[in-house]
C-alpha cells in the first residue's frame, strides 16, 4: 500500500515538475540542485502528548541524491564488514546496521554538527554520518592504529569528538544517562543545541532510561531519546520483552512521536520537529520503526527467531535505499544508470578504504598503557622507586 | 617527606601533615631541602629527598607555603588569633575546598541527593546552592545509576561535576557507569574524551548504621582501570584532596568516612592542594611501618601511644592514595624498618590490604624481615548491635598486639 501511495504522489508531483525536469535534462548532473521539492512521508506520524508534524517534507534533489549516496555507502560498508568478519579480520563483536541506514542519514540532515549524538554499539553508520571516514571505520574494526580510537576501542567504541559524536557503548542502556548528561552540559553552557540519545527496543526496558528521563524532564534538558525499534532485542521479539511495545508512549508525561524509520524523509522531519521541541519544552521521545537485515551481531544468524520470508518481505517493501531510488527516478532527478554508477563508485571507495586499512599497522605494545589516565595533577603511575615513570603518558 | 608540585597555575602543595587532633608526638619543623628535578617529566614534578620532622612542642606546623622557598609565614594581616590559619571541622574543610574550586572554575558543578536546598546530608554542600544557584548545585532524584551516568556524560563535554553518593554504598547501583563509562572511556575513545569527574561520599563503619550503610567500597572499585582513589582523613588533607581531585583530568573517587566529619583542625588560609597519589608521613619511626588510611589512622595513632610507652618506635604512614599506591614512600619506609603492618577498615578478602601486601611483596620482598601482617575488618556484614560492631573493625588493642608480635 505504501508503494501505491508513493506512486500516486510521485505521479502527482511529477506532473507539476515536468517543465522543470525537461530544463534539467539539458544539463543533468548527478549532484542535483537545491530547487525545493515536497514529498509526503509514507505513513503519517503518530504522536503522544503533542501535535504531530506535517507529513509533507521539504527537500530538494541535492539532498535526495546525497541520501542515496550516503545510504548506499553505509550499506556497502556494512556488507564489507560482514565479509571481513567471516575472513576473521574483524573479531569479537560486530553489530551491523544495514536496513536502518535511514535513521542515521535522516537525523543528520535535520541537525548540525554542534548537536550531540550518542548511541549504543550499532554505531558504524552513525559514525560515518557524523563525518567519520571509511578508513577510520575499517582500521578500528580491524584493530589498527589508523582507527578512530587507535585500535583500542573496537566495533562498539567509535567516537568522534570534533563532530560531537559520543559513541559507541557496549552496555545496553548505559548511554542514555550519558546522553542526558550531554544535554545537561548543553543547557549549562547555554549552547542552544540538543542531544540525540539513541537506544534500541531491548534497551527501552532498562530502568536507568526512566531515571534519566525523569531527571531530564525535571530539569528541562534538551534531550531527545530516540528508540530505534527494530523489533528484536537480539533473539527476543519485542512482544516477548515488553508489556507495552508503544515505546513512544513510555515517557508518560514526556511527549512522544512514532516515525517510520525506513523513510529517511520522515526521520528528517521528525528530528527537526524534535529539536525545536526540545529547545523549548524539554525532552521528547522518538520511536523509529525500523528493521535490521542482519542478525543482532555477526554471531547471530538472525533466522532462528524470525522467518526468512519476513526479512525478504521487509527488504522488498520497505528498504530505505530502494525508497529513495524510486523517489529519485520518479522525479527524474537521475537515471537508473547514474544511480548504478553511484553504487559502483561507493563500492570502489569501500574497497579502497579496506585496502588502506589493511596496510595500517597494529598498535605499538607501548600503546597498552597510554590513555589509561589523562595527564593532570599528580597523576603518573610510578614504578616502585619513583625514579621511573612506568606508564608514560603521551 | 615533602614534595613540591608545579603545575600550570596551580599552587604548590606540601604534603607534610601537621599533627592530627588525636594528640601529637614529637614533631620538628624544618624548611625544605634542595631538590632534584626528575628527568623526562613532561611537567615539572619536583621532589625533595628531605625528611620532615615536626615541631616538638606539638604545635601545628606551618609549612604550608605557596612557593619552593620556605619563608616564615609573614601574614601580617593575619587573623586575630596568634596562630596562622583557621580552625574548622572536616566537613567544613571539604565545603571550603569545594566552594573555592567552584569559584575558581565555572565548569565545576555538584550533583547529588539533597545537596542543594537541604545543604547535604553531612553538610558538606551547605550554603552552596544559595551561592551558586540551582544549575550548579543540583538536587537529583534517588537515581544513582542515571545521575552518575549524567555526571560522566557531562564530564565528556568538559564540565567538571562532583557527584555525591549520600552514602558510598549507594554507589553500587552506579557501578556500571563508574566502571565502564567513567573509568574506561578515556581509553576506549583513544584519548578523545577525558572524564574529569569527582565521585565522593562517606563510607565506612559508623555508629550502628547497619550492614547496608556501613560499606567500604574501596575494595570493589580498586580494580577499575582508569580511575584514581583517594581517602581523606584530616581536615587538612580533606580540603587538599578535594581540590586536587576537582582539578585532576582523571575520574577520582574520594572516600570520606562518616565518623570523621567532625574532626577539628587548624588549616592554612592560603590556597593549597595535596598531591593525589602521595602518602602522608604521620609519625616517623624506626621499628615497624604501619600503613593505614581513613578512620583507622586514628586507631593506629591511639595504639602508637601505648606502643611508645612500651618502648616501640612505629612509623605511621597514611597511604591516602588507594589507587595507585605511593610505593615510593612506602618502599622507603620498608627499607628502613623491615617490618610492615597494614591496618585497614575494609574487609579481609580482596581488600586494599590484600593488594598492598601483593604490591609490597612483589617490590620489596628482600627488605622484609618478617611476613607482612594485615589487620582488616571481619568478612561479615556489619551487625547492628554495638558490641558486635566494635569487634568487626580493628581496635587499638589488636594493633598493639600485632606490633608486639611483629617485632619479636
Amino acid at each position: 500500500m505504501a508503494l501505491s501511495h508513493l506512486a500516486a504522489s510521485a505521479s502527482r508531483s511529477s506532473s507539476l515538475l515536468k517543465p522543470l525536469s525537461s530544463a534539467l535534462s539539458l544539463r543533468r548532473s548527478i549532484s542535483g540542485d537545491n530547487s525545493p521539492l515536497t514529498v509526503e512521508t509514507s505513513v503519517p506520524f503518530t504522536s503522544h502528548q503533542c501535535e504531530a508534524p506535517s507529513r509533507s517534507v521539504e527537500t530538494n534533489p541535492k539532498e535526495l541524491l546525497t541520501f542515496f549516496r550516503d545510504m548506499a555507502l553505509m550499506r556497502r560498508m556494512e556488507i564489507a564488514a560482514d565479509s571481513l568478519y567471516k575472513a576473521k579480520l574483524i573479531r569479537g563483536f560486530c553489530h551491523l546496521y544495514d536496513g536502518q541506514e535511514a535513521v542515521a542519514v535522516g537525523m543528520e540532515a535535520a541537525i548540525t554538527k554542534k548537536d550531540c549524538i550518542i548511541t549504543a554499539y550499532r554505531d558504524h553508520c552513525t559514525f560515518v554520518s557524523r563525518g567519520g571516514t571509511l578508513l577510520e571505520v575499517f582500521a578500528e574494526l580491524m584493530g589498527r592504529q589508523a582507527g578512530c580510537s587507535k585500535g583500542k576501542g573496537g566495533s562498539m567504541h567509535f567516537y568522534k569528538k570534533d563532530s560531537n559524536f559520543y559513541g559507541g557503548h557496549g552496555i545496553v542502556g548505559a548511554q542514555v544517562p550519558l546522553g542526558c548528561g550531554l544535554a545537561f552540559a548543553q543547557k549549562y553552557s547555554k549552547d542552544e543545541t540538543v542531544t540525540f540519545a539513541l537506544y534500541g527496543d531491548g534497551a527501552a526496558n532498562q530502568g536507568q532510561l526512566f531515571e534519566a528521563l525523569n531527571i531530564s524532564a525535571l530539569w528541562d534538558l534538551p534531550a531527545i531519546l530516540v528508540c530505534e525499534n527494530n523489533h528484536y532485542g537480539m533473539g527476543t521479539a519485542e512482544w516477548r520483552a515488553a508489556k507495552s511495545p508503544a515505546y513512544y508512549k513510555r515517557g508518560d508525561y514526556v511527549p512522544g512521536l512514532k516515525v517510520d524509520g525506513m523513510d529517511a524523509l520522515a526521520v528528517k522531519q521528525a528530528c527537526k520537529f524534535a529539536k525545536e521541541h526540545a529547545l523549548k519544552n524539554g525532552p521528547i521521545i522518538l520511536e523509529m520503526d525500523t528493521y535490521r537485515y542482519h542478525g543482532h551481531s555477526m554471531s547471530d544468524p538472525g533466522s532462528t527467531y524470525r522467518t526468512r520470508d519476513e526479512i525478504s518481505g521487509v527488504r522488498q517493501e520497505r528498504d530505505p535505499i530502494e525508497r529513495i531510488r524510486k523517489l529519485i527516478l520518479s522525479h527524474d532527478l537521475a537515471t537508473e544508470k547514474e544511480l548504478k554508477d553511484v553504487e559502483k563508485e561507493v563500492r570502489k571507495e569501500v574497497d579502497d578504504a579496506i585496502a588502506q586499512a589493511k596496510e595500517s599497522p597494529m598498535p605499538e605494545p607501548s600503546e597498552l598503557f597510554t590513555n589509561v589516565y589523562a595527564k593532570g595533577l599528580g597523576v603518573e603511575s610510578f614504578g616502585a622507586d619513583r625514579k621511573e615513570v612506568r606508564a608514560t603518558l603521551p | 617527606m615533602a614534595a613540591i608540585f608545579q603545575g600550570v597555575g596551580a599552587a604548590a602543595a606540601l604534603s607534610s601533615s601537621p599533627s592530627n587532633s588525636f594528640g601529637s608526638k614529637k614533631f620538628v619543623s624544618s624548611p625544605c631541602r634542595p631538590f632534584s628535578v626528575r628527568k623526562g617529566a613532561s611537567f615539572a614534578v619536583v621532589r625533595s629527598d628531605g625528611r620532615v620532622n615536626l615541631n616538638p612542642k606539638g604545635r601545628r606546623a606551618q609549612q604550608l607555603i605557596s612557593n619552593a622557598v620556605a619563608t616564615k609565614s609573614d601574614s601580617a594581616a593575619a587573623s586575630s588569633s596568634s596562630k596562622p590559619g583557621h580552625e574548622l571541622l572536616l566537613f567544613e574543610a571539604l565545603q571550603e575546598g569545594l566552594e573555592e574550586e567552584m569559584e575558581r572554575d565555572l565548569r565545576v558543578c555538584v550533583m547529588g541527593e539533597d545537596v542543594g536546598h537541604y545543604g547535604g546530608s553531612y553538610k558538606v554542600t551547605k550554603g552552596l546552592a544559595k551561592k551558586f544557584g540551582d544549575l550548579r548545585v543540583l538536587d537529583t532524584p534517588i537515581a544513582e545509576n542515571s545521575f552518575s551516568g549524567m555526571g560522566i556524560g557531562a564530564a565528556m563535554t568538559g564540565l567538571r561535576p562532583v557527584v555525591e553518593g549520600m552514602n558510598m554504598g549507594f554507589l553500587l547501583l552506579a557501578f556500571n557507569q563508574i566502571s565502564n563509562n567513567g573509568g574506561m572511556l578515556h581509553y576506549t575513545s583513544g584519548g578523545q574524551f577525558t572524564i574529569p569527574i569527582v565521585i565522593r561520599g562517606p563510607g565506612g563503619v559508623g555508629r550502628q548504621l547497619g550492614a547496608e550503610h556501613s560499606q567500604r567500597l574501596e575494595s570493589y572499585f580498586q580494580s577499575i582501570p582508569g580511575i584514581q582513589m583517594v581517602a581523606c582523613s584530616t581536615p587538612y588533607n580533606a580540603k587538599g584532596l578535594m581540590k586536587a581531585a576537582i582539578r585532576s583530568e582523571n575520574p577520582v573517587i574520594l572516600f570520606e568516612h562518616v565518623l570523621l566529619y567532625n574532626l577539628k583542625e587548624r588549616i592554612p588560609d592560603e590556597d593549597y592542594i595535596c598531591n593525589l597519589e602521595e602518602a602522608e608521613m604521620v609519625r616517623p619511626g624506626e621499628h615497624v611501618t604501619i600503613l593505614t588510611y581513613s578512620r583507622m589512622r586514628y586507631h593506629v595513632m591511639q595504639a602508637a601511644k601505648t606502643l611508645v610507652n612500651k618502648g616501640y618506635d612505629p612509623e605511621v604512614i597514611d597511604i591516602r592514595s588507594l589507587k595507585p599506591f605511593d610505593l615510593y614512600t612506602i618502599g622507603n619506609s620498608v627499607k628502613k624498618t623491615h617490618r610492615v603492618l597494614i591496618v585497614e577498615e575494609c574487609m579481609r578478602t580482596g581488600g586494599i590490604g590484600a593488594s598492598l601486601i601483593a604490591a609490597i611483596t612483589e617490590n620489596f620482598n628482600d627488605y622484609l624481615d618478617a611476613p607482612i601482617m594485615c589487620l582488616s575488618s571481619q568478612d561479615v556484614p556489619t551487625p547492628y548491635a554495638g558490641t558486635l560492631e566494635e569487634v568487626t573493625v580493628v581496635q587499638p588493642a589488636q594493633i598493639v598486639t600485632a606490633v608486639e608480635q611483629l617485632c619479636q
